[in-house]
This record gives C-alpha cells, sequence and structure tokens, in this order.
C-alpha cells in the first residue's frame, strides 16, 4: 500500500471523457486519428493522380480535354442522372479533405500540449526530414491553392471562363505569370507533403513487412516526383507558349472569346447530335 | 600520453525544484580524461560545485552500464548525445574535442515534469506498463524451456523489443513529445510471443489509451529510433498500429463482454 501512496501523479494532458459509440472512440484516439487521415491520404493521392491522367490530355489538345471534361460530368453515361456520380465523388473528396484536416489540427494541438515548454537550447534533427517538419506548411499552401483553383476554374471566376470549354479556361488562367507561379508552388508544396505522406500512410495503416519496408521510401518518393514533374509540365508549357488557346489566330486573349464560344456551342451540338 | 587533458565548457540547466524558474548556467571544467562517461564528467563538476559549498547537480543515474534507463539528458540536442546507440552513461568524454563547448539540457515533455536540474519525472512510463495487466500469482518453477515452441525469427524480434530500457529518450526525441516507441517495444515484445496473445487486444487498447493521456501523437519523423540507446526500430510502431485497429474489431465482436 505504501507504494500506490507515494506513486507521483503526473496530470493527464487530456480531458476525461464519456464513453463514446465505438467509431467515435476510435476517432478520438490519436492512432486511430492517424488511420483515419492516411486512408483519406489514400484517397486524396488517388484523386491527384487521375487529375494528372486526365491533364495529361492537354497533350492531346482542345477537343479531347473538353470531350474528357465533359465525360466526367456524363459518367456512367445513361446509368445515372448526368453529374450525379461526379457529385458523389466529389463530396467524398471533400469529406476526405475535411477529416485530414481536422486530425491533423487536433493532433498538433494535442502535440503542442505534450510540450508545453519547448526546449531552451536548440535541438539537433537526426532523421526529420524537411518535408516531414513542414507537414502543416506544406498542407496549408495547398489549401489554400485548391480554394483558389477551384474558384478560378470550377466556379469559373478566371479570364475568359467560358463553361465547358476545360482546355481554353485553363490555357488562359495559367497565361498569367502569378498563376502560373502559384501552380508551381502549390505543386512543389503538394510534391513535399507527398514525400512525407505517401510513406507516412504504411506506418499509420501499419502496412509493415520486412519485405515491402524498403519500398516504402520509394514508392513515396517516386509517387511525388510524378506528380510534381507531370503537373509541372502545363503551366511550363503555356508560358513557353507550346500550348496555346485554340480557335484563334489572333493571340490577344479578348479577340478569342467570340470565336471560341461558337466553337463551343458546335461541339456542343455535334455531342448532342451524336446520342 | 595525458589522460587529464581535456578543457571544456558545459552549460547545465539548473532548477531548484519542479515550480521553479530554470536557467543555463556555463561552468569551465579542466582535467577532464577523455576516459570519463559523460557522467563521471558531471560527477567531477559536482565534487567541484561541493567544494565551493554550491549546490551540486542533480541528474538520475543508476547502473551506469546501459541497462536500467535511469540516466538521460539532452546533450547538445540530442538526447543522451552524440553517439548513436549509446545510454548517456555509456557515452565517454573521448568523443568530445577538447575546448567542446557542451550544452546539457533535461529531457522535456508536459508528462516528464522536472524534479530538480536534469532530473526528469518519468512516473507517465510506469502508468503504461501498469494498464497492460500484470499477475501476482505464485508460479512454481519455471517451465520447460520449449515446453511452447518460438520460431527463431519470433523470438529475436521479440527480444529487439524487449532491449527498451524506458529511459524516455523517445519522448524526448520526439517533436511532438510522443511516447509511441517506448509503449508500441512494451505492447510488442509480449504481442509477437506466444504467451502473450491471450491478452493481446486488451492490453494494446489499454496501453494506448493510457498513452494517449500522457504524450502526443506519432508523425513518423523517426527521430525516436535514431535517439534510442538500444536502436529499437519504428517498424513496432507499425505493428502497433495495426494491432490497435485489429483490437478494435476484436472488441466489437466481444462487444457483449466488454460493454456489460
Amino acid at each position: 500500500m505504501a507504494q500506490a501512496t507515494q506513486r507521483s501523479t503526473v496530470p493527464a494532458i487530456r480531458k476525461d471523457r464519456r464513453k463514446a459509440p465505438w467509431p467515435i472512440e476510435f476517432y478520438r484516439s490519436a492512432v486511430g486519428k492517424k488511420w483515419v487521415m492516411a486512408l483519406s491520404g489514400v484517397m486524396l493521392m488517388g484523386f491527384v493522380v487521375s487529375h494528372l491522367i486526365g491533364n495529361l490530355k492537354l497533350y492531346l489538345g482542345r477537343n479531347e480535354v473538353n470531350l474528357y471534361s465533359e465525360a466526367l460530368r456524363d459518367m456512367p453515361g445513361h446509368l445515372l442522372p448526368r453529374t450525379l456520380l461526379l457529385w458523389v465523388i466529389r463530396v467524398g473528396l471533400m469529406g476526405a479533405f475535411a477529416v485530414h484536416i481536422h486530425a491533423a489540427v487536433t493532433l498538433t494541438q494535442t502535440n503542442h500540449k505534450a510540450r508545453a515548454t519547448k526546449y531552451q537550447s536548440p535541438r539537433e534533427y537526426l532523421a526529420a526530414n524537411y518535408a516531414s517538419r513542414t507537414m502543416r506548411y506544406s498542407g496549408v499552401i495547398i489549401i489554400a491553392y485548391v480554394i483558389f483553383h477551384l474558384s478560378d476554374l470550377t466556379f469559373g471566376s478566371g479570364p475568359h471562363n467560358l463553361r465547358g470549354d476545360a482546355y481554353n479556361n485553363l490555357i488562359y488562367s495559367l497565361q498569367r505569370p502569378w498563376a502560373a507561379a502559384a501552380y508551381v508552388i502549390a505543386n512543389l508544396a503538394l510534391g513535399l507533403h507527398l514525400t512525407h505522406g505517401a510513406w507516412s500512410m504504411f506506418q499509420s495503416l501499419g502496412v509493415n513487412n520486412p519485405r515491402i519496408n524498403a519500398f516504402r521510401r520509394h514508392f513515396a518518393r517516386g509517387f511525388a516526383a510524378l506528380i510534381v514533374v507531370g503537373n509541372l509540365s502545363f503551366p511550363i508549357m503555356v508560358q513557353l507558349h507550346v500550348m496555346e488557346p485554340t480557335c484563334s489566330a489572333n493571340r490577344t486573349p479578348k479577340a478569342q472569346v467570340a470565336p471560341c464560344a461558337r466553337a463551343i456551342a458546335e461541339t456542343a451540338s455535334k455531342i448532342t447530335a451524336g446520342k | 600520453m595525458s589522460l587529464s587533458n581535456m578543457k571544456l565548457k558545459v552549460t547545465v540547466w539548473r532548477q531548484a525544484g519542479p515550480n521553479a524558474q530554470g536557467a543555463f548556467k556555463d561552468y569551465d571544467l579542466d582535467n577532464i580524461s577523455p576516459e570519463m562517461s559523460f557522467l563521471e564528467m558531471l560527477d567531477t563538476l559536482n565534487e567541484q560545485l561541493n567544494d565551493r559549498g554550491e549546490e551540486p547537480i542533480a541528474f538520475d543515474h543508476d547502473c551506469r552500464e546501459g541497462i536500467c534507463g535511469s540516466c538521460g539528458v539532452m546533450i547538445d540536442g540530442v538526447p543522451h548525445g552524440p553517439e548513436r546507440g549509446t545510454a548517456t552513461c555509456q557515452l565517454h568524454m573521448r568523443k568530445f574535442q577538447s575546448g567542446a563547448h557542451i550544452k546539457i539540457e533535461p529531457f522535456r515533455a508536459s508528462s516528464f515534469p522536472i524534479n530538480k536540474d536534469l532530473s526528469v519525472d518519468r512516473s507517465a512510463f510506469d502508468r503504461i506498463i501498469e494498464s497492460g495487466g500484470y499477475i501476482s500469482a505464485p508460479t512454481g518453477t519455471a517451465p520447460d524451456a520449449n515446453l511452447i515452441p518460438i520460431p527463431k525469427g519470433v523470438a529475436d524480434v521479440s527480444m529487439d523489443a524487449a532491449q527498451c530500457i524506458g529511459c524516455g529518450a523517445c519522448v524526448a526525441a520526439c517533436p511532438n513529445g510522443a511516447a509511441q516507441l517506448f509503449t508500441s517495444a512494451k505492447i510488442q515484445h509480449l504481442n509477437l510471443m506466444p504467451q502473450g496473445q491471450a491478452e493481446r487486444w486488451d492490453r494494446t487498447i489499454n496501453m494506448v489509451d493510457t498513452m494517449e493521456n500522457f504524450f502526443g501523437s506519432c508523425t513518423n519523423h523517426g527521430e525516436c529510433e535514431a535517439a534510442c540507446p538500444k536502436e529499437i526500430s519504428i517498424d513496432f510502431i507499425a505493428l502497433m498500429n495495426r494491432d490497435f485497429v485489429k483490437a478494435q474489431l476484436k472488441q466489437r465482436r466481444l462487444a457483449g463482454q466488454v460493454f456489460p
């Protein structure tokens, strides 16, 4: 009994809470949160890859890109109402994004609580790399860019934006040097985020096996490199005038809007006629 | 070769008590032998402080052969100092240059409150161990060595985890103040063995839950593995994460028994 009375009482850093139903209880634990973060990260990685594959259509020309963007809205043909599946995917991605950010913010708060007094002399890091230590900053850059990117192209606040003409919308947008620069910065931040995240997810999910352990870091670096190199090619190509807005001989954007609108109307009527 | 030939300047964190205001203080040392351990260097300094009538520096230590886990301070911003896989007591002064300026700070984490100077209260680790369960039954004589067959590889990995001496360097090294490496080693050295299967899932849930009462969360920096004097691998953290998620499902299956 003497032992019991002598035991020191280091206070807990988290509040006692009433036991919640299983999924909430699981998400409340830090290990559970990291698991959810890893899974939502996998979903977002899937999106990033499919977005890159879609973007590569830019090299096939305006018609292919616009047919692709139309096909996304029309998925899966006549099986579901138009844009329904697209919205299901969008809501799923927004959910993944929200839960990824919520887990990151709450875990960061916990971590700050876990070391309330910082080290008073400089730390020497042995293993933590630049990517792993800047996850929250690269994450914030990505959020900021996604908001801009959506308003610019999806909601259509970009220059000469015309609904349905994804190809020209993107090229007009990236012709602004500052927008191209923002695109480059955001993708470099994404690459940095993925360099750590795509490795870290294996650990958080408990995917650890001597046969694949050496491969996990290579996978993360390769994945990040693929995304960065692929995505960075677009603003560079636009800035080098390799990719130009199509459907006008005139290079000044203002003069192009009218002919492009005509061309889109024609494409649209062809699509409807084709059906 | 002279054995007493090192001159050092050490900057040490001095704090009179748990709630006192602490500050760094500089001390000059000469005649430090390169054969001394880091703790013997501190002993030498303490003798000089005693002679001058000053309060000696408090620091934790016990076996001084790297197996008890009592010692441990931040040396130049690294737990247990610059030598990898070495506890503070096994770090020798020959690893430093004469004339070096060494900064010594206690391990810092909210759940490692400072007792005095370099000594910290690591009893939060005891809470984690306690929550893993124990028995107090008389066990009789030792069982036959090969009564329960254990594959060599499994025994080796389990022993790798069991090397943990509970010094707290993983928490000190972690930018998040997380105790994942300690907890995962303590969970996995039992979870990997056939004898540890009966309470595997309860043990995992309970120890992780207690750990999260006191420490931060893992972001897979790998700092803990680099600082660990026993070089315990972060592979065990992944195994613990896997067991924790699996245990959730097991609990569900036993719902009637777990939530009476």
